[in-house]
């Protein structure tokens, strides 16, 4: 192995796969079996974390960034004056093992530019992955990329050997999809998505009959989508996002802050900033989609299109349904704690704990770790003392806010500043 | 009168100590490990020799009052080895003994909140630890690594590196409390080394690791550089997951 050549491919490769903002390692039920290397059952871990602060938990790599589509959004698009390189299978099977022996990484996540064609390209994929389970005993996780309009039998040859497959759609909108990718089309995206969601379907049942039946791709789809660079609104990317979650059982969606890479007059210039608060608006709403039991309508609506940046969008439903509140938090069933702003699921999980075993006060509250100067307009508890004045939504987000400190103050005021 | 227990320090030491104030009906106890023993004139004395019998009775007659996990929080809470630890521990086991129903999750008593606490942290400790471990090859093909960890969690992580590195033989070195986990591709031993004067823990001499290994390392600190987005930089956030700490034995942290 030739450590220089193999630490250019490594750099150029590397980085050009870095705007995969997925990295995830979990929900695999991949064990060792024969005391082989790795094992990928255990919820995911990562490793490390670069300077921008994302975990580093598989080692992600495109196989080349080679590419014969050209996407405005991409770094490896076709038209772009790059460096090109390709990885052998072996090499990248090499690297993986060594990473993987030394406690660096949790497995593998490989994508590609695609080369001469999507079946093409999603063979070498499949190889790589079937090289480490079948010839190196491999059962750390892997993470491997569906090429848009790849075959359906490389598609479930894929998903023998990976834990989680993956098809960025990137752009929420198909008028978006055909501004920024003319050479791309939605069904492309949709086809081997929808193979791998049969072939889970079907794994599941079989497996209820036939305890031997083969894993299949244990850790489910996910995709990501580009914030910021084809003007959605946030109505329009969640619901896009509930559309996947909804109809292909999607694990994950991602939401990727659009990093500025191209002069291209279609996107936001080289310089302007990442919409990193926006993002995390949308995980915050995607969050309450999947575990705080909100539907979607609830947040987003033709009334309200947008997530507020000021406010976190569980207190701002809160503001435009106070109708709800107060909860009294020694009564109120799970939905309605979960509702609470200022409370997570786990000081939920603990309330409902704790209260069987006495009223909680507003100590209790406080020690248990829920967020007072948020939720304390909204509950009342084993006390006299609670919010007695009849505030208005607009007086309480006031008070909030004069009282709490985001570590995105600087930005929502820059952010306040362009626009207003 | 006030009496003070001391132990050696091991898991079954607290709980021959728990059975023993139990058995002769103390009243006020203060269990202490050896090393942080203080003689004074005000309290009666006790040395209690670790007795597994007694412990298992102590923790066998837990089992039956609460659930596994309550009972794995009580023993995450031990490995903190916080100096009041025992002594928390010990009001907690008297109050779930004390209750006729499981008491062991009412968060709001002090004591079963703080282990709670405690027990969450040395959680986040092992998590960490079994992500920030980084092994070096030596020349004898075992796969070595050092740390440091703030609580003692070595007897936590051993299972998970069991699991996965079944066919390659590990070494993970605790140099804080002076002992390691050994896996010799059967089973894992508790071990302790002797290091050589000269032996610099951070430092990976050509004399004892073998010859791709500085390679490897470097390729893996390029990757850590290649796979950060610039314009997002947010050391801040870098630091919150990545305590310095621990970059002591962070390969990716090495200055080049």
């Amino acid at each position: 192995m030739s450590f220089d050549r193999i630490k250019e491919k490594l750099n150029i490769l590397a980085d050009a796969a870095k705007y995969d903002v997925s990295c995830s390692s979990s929900g695999s039920n991949r064990t060792n079996k024969n005391k082989g290397l790795g094992d990928a059952s255990s919820s995911g871990i990562c490793h490390t974390y670069t300077e921008d602060g994302r975990c580093v938990s598989l080692l992600k790599i495109l196989l080349t960034n080679h590419c014969i589509f050209d996407c405005a959004y991409c770094v490896t698009r076709k038209s772009n004056d790059i460096k090109r390189a390709a990885f052998k299978v072996q090499e990248v099977v090499d690297l993986t093992i060594n990473f993987y022996r030394r406690n660096y990484i949790e497995g593998l996540f490989l994508s590609s530019g695609i080369f001469k064609n999507a079946d093409y390209t999603m063979e070498r994929l499949v190889a790589v992955a079937k090289k480490l389970r079948l010839e190196e005993n491999f059962n750390g996780y892997i993470h491997l990329k569906s090429i848009p309009g790849a075959s359906d039998e490389l598609m479930r040859e894929a998903g023998l050997y990976a834990d989680r497959l993956s098809v960025n759609i990137e752009i929420p909108t198909e008028k978006g999809l055909k501004l920024l990718a003319p050479d791309k089309n939605r069904a492309d995206f949709l086809k081997p998505m929808k193979k791998v969601k049969n072939e889970i379907i079907q794994y599941k049942a079989e497996k209820k009959i036939i305890k031997s039946t083969p894993k299949y791709a244990p850790a489910g789809q996910s995709t990501q989508m580009i914030v910021g660079a084809s003007g959605e609104n946030d109505m329009e990317i969640m619901y896009t996002s509930n559309y996947f979650y909804k109809n292909f059982n999607l694990k994950r969606v991602y939401y990727s802050g659009y990093v500025p890479i191209s002069y291209d007059n279609r996107l936001p210039q080289i310089g302007s900033p990442v919409p990193m608060l926006r993002e995390n608006r949308l995980y915050q709403t995607d969050w309450l989609l999947r575990f705080y039991g909100f539907n979607i309508e609830e947040i987003l609506n033709e009334n309200h299109k947008s997530l507020d940046l000021d406010i976190d969008p569980k207190l701002g439903w809160a503001l435009r349904n106070l109708h709800e509140f107060p909860i009294d938090i020694n009564k109120a069933d799970k939905r309605m704690l979960a509702r609470i702003p200022g409370l997570g699921m786990k000081s939920v999980y603990k309330i409902l704990n704790a209260r069987r075993y006495r009223n909680l006060n507003w100590e209790h509250l406080k020690a248990i770790g829920v967020a007072l100067n948020r939720a304390k307009y909204f509950i009342i508890c084993a006390s006299n003392e609670y919010e007695k004045r009849d505030l208005t939504a607009e007086k309480i987000k006031g008070l909030i806010l004069q009282n709490s400190k985001s570590k995105y103050t600087s930005t929502l005021s820059n952010q306040l500043n362009l626009f207003g | 009168m006030n009496t003070i227990l001391i132990y050696d320090g091991t898991f079954d030491g607290f709980l021959t100590c728990v059975f023993v104030s139990f058995d002769q009906k103390l009243k006020d106890v203060n269990i202490v490990r050896e090393q942080f023993f203080q003689d004074t004139f005000f309290a009666k004395k006790e040395t209690v020799i670790t007795q597994k019998a007694k412990a298992d009775r102590v923790w066998v007659g837990l089992k039956k009052k609460i659930k596994p996990m309550e009972l794995s929080r009580l023993y995450y809470a031990f490995l903190s080895e916080s100096i009041t630890v025992e002594n928390t521990l010990f009001k907690a086991i008297q109050y779930i003994f004390k209750s006729d129903v499981n008491v062991a999750s009412n968060f709001a008593n002090t004591h079963i909140l703080e282990i709670s606490k405690l027990s969450k942290s040395v959680g986040r400790e092992k998590h960490r630890m079994e992500a920030f471990v980084r092994f070096k090859l030596t020349k004898d093909n075992i796969y070595f690594a050092n740390i440091e960890p703030d609580f003692n969690v070595l007897p936590l992580i051993s299972k998970h590196f069991k699991n996965r590195y079944a066919d390659q033989k590990w070494m993970i070195y605790d140099l804080k409390r002076n002992y390691g986990i050994y896996y010799n591709l059967e089973k894992v031993d508790i071990v302790t080394l002797e290091f050589d004067a000269k032996y610099n823990p951070t430092h990976t001499s050509k004399d004892i690791f073998c010859e791709q290994e500085l390679e490897f390392q470097q390729l893996w600190k390029d990757y850590f550089k290649s796979t950060n987005i610039v314009s997002r930089k947010n050391l801040k956030l870098h630091k919150q997951h990545v305590p310095k700490r621990y970059w002591k034995y962070l390969s990716e942290k090495q200055p080049n």
